[in-house]
């Protein structure tokens, strides 16, 4: 299909990319495009501009520190991270990136596309949520840090605003961790999905259910179904699963990742 | 925008938009029509090619993304006008019915063997994940690709 007529960018840093995003209204990061190119063929996302990040090096670092914190770069492409020893060190992270897409999507698509996208049927925010990764935020006003669970704001939206980049994600040290989920088919869009991570209390993250992660805390693995019914939750409906019946799914879900991450520990 | 390209060995330099998918430019401007449009959504993996060794579905990259790369398409595949190892298993396994999915298909497993050159079925299965064949011939396709590893 053809895309309606934009300008192409390919910034040579960090530091030009953001002067384009900024002084152009018009313009939108292009990370690995296996969103954003689809939603500008339907015209949901029309942009003036692509700045092109995919040859930004300094955005595809996996680094980890001594203490543990592994560094993600947002230009990080799924095979890439399931391929990286570093990232070994919070396993979690490869099982998830396993599950998305197909080779082709997760050989182009990458960690930052999926978590500013925020589409609340994505993988990677609950998983972030759940993990207590920090965002790290770069713009014209200089550098800043986000927690995830304060990053995603609401559908396609989070707290990388106009002008802004996300540059690297930091996901702190563990092993216990969980993810479960229930798709359309065997690799298909998730219904519902859940990611928890045990360290002392228990932290779930549900996706699919609103516009962001529901971030539930428990004491107890045990505790979790209960937590999740106490949250009330109000999932949307749609041809494929009921709000109830989403309900019920999140329940499910929930409690199968905090049983994973239990089973890890 | 100047892109220039290296294409199954050869070199071309064209002026593109920068809206043109790699696929557009692959069958319109350089007539490699090998490569198919099937879903145009990023979901049926017909247009599959591999850039600089890694494969990819390019409806969903644009053409000056590509600039500088070395592809490989399904015209690649045949040398000196014989088909290889793996197209010649898939005519020997009847691993195509229409055909439409074929040249994706054969550019994913390309990749695959490349990379695992001896795999599991569930290997195979999982390579091919992002290949739909609505002729859901599948059975054929995993035994031609499980026979061209051996």
């Amino acid at each position: 299909m053809l895309l309606r007529e934009v300008e192409y960018a390919r910034p040579a840093s960090v530091e030009e990319a953001v002067r384009l995003l900024s002084e152009h209204d018009g313009a939108r990061a292009l990370a690995g495009g296996q969103t954003l190119i689809n939603v500008m063929k339907a015209r949901a996302a029309s942009p003036d501009m692509l700045v092109d990040l995919n040859r930004l090096d300094e955005l595809k670092g996996i680094d980890l520190a001594t203490d543990g914190t592994l560094s993600l770069g947002s230009m990080v492409t799924y095979t890439e991270l399931i391929g990286s020893a570093e990232a070994r060190a919070r396993p979690i992270l490869g099982e998830v990136c396993a599950q998305i897409g197909d080779v082709q999507v997760r050989n182009r698509g990458t960690l930052g596309g999926n978590v500013c996208s925020n589409d609340p049927t994505n993988h990677l925010p609950p998983l972030m949520v759940a993990l207590g990764a920090t965002m790290h935020i770069t713009g014209p006003g200089g550098d800043r840090t986000v927690p995830a669970d304060e990053f995603f704001l609401g559908v396609y939206l989070t707290a990388a605003g106009a002008g802004e980049l996300l540059t690297k994600i930091t996901v702190p040290p563990g092993k216990s961790d969980g993810f479960a989920s229930v798709t359309i088919g065997k690799d298909g869009t998730c219904i519902v999905n859940a990611a928890a991570s045990v360290n002392g209390g228990v932290r779930v993250a549900i996706g699919c259910v609103d516009a962001v992660p529901v971030l539930l805390k428990a004491d107890s693995v045990d505790d979790v179904p209960a937590a999740v019914q106490n949250a009330k939750l109000e999932p949307p409906s749609d041809v494929h699963a009921s709000a109830d019946y989403r309900r019920r799914l999140a329940e499910l879900a929930a409690t199968r990742a905090a049983a994973q991450a239990q089973g890890k520990s | 925008m100047d892109v220039s390209v290296t294409v199954n060995g050869e070199r071309y330099e064209r002026d593109v938009e920068p809206r043109k998918l790699l696929i557009h430019f692959l069958r319109d401007d350089l007539d490699l029509t090998g490569s198919h449009v099937g879903c145009d959504t990023g979901n049926c993996g017909a247009c599959s090619v591999i850039v600089d060794g890694v494969l990819v579905k390019t409806c969903m990259m644009l053409a000056v993304q590509a600039d500088g790369s070395t592809i490989e398409t399904v015209e690649g595949l045949a040398q000196d006008g014989e088909l290889n190892g793996l197209q010649q298993s898939f005519s020997d396994h009847h691993a195509l019915q229409c055909g439409y999915c074929t040249p994706g298909m054969l550019m994913s497993a390309t990749a695959l063997l490349r990379q695992n050159p001896h795999p599991s079925e569930e290997e195979i299965r999982t390579g091919i994940q992002g290949n739909i064949c609505r002729c859901t011939g599948y059975v054929n396709i995993v035994e031609a690709i499980k026979a061209a590893a051996e």
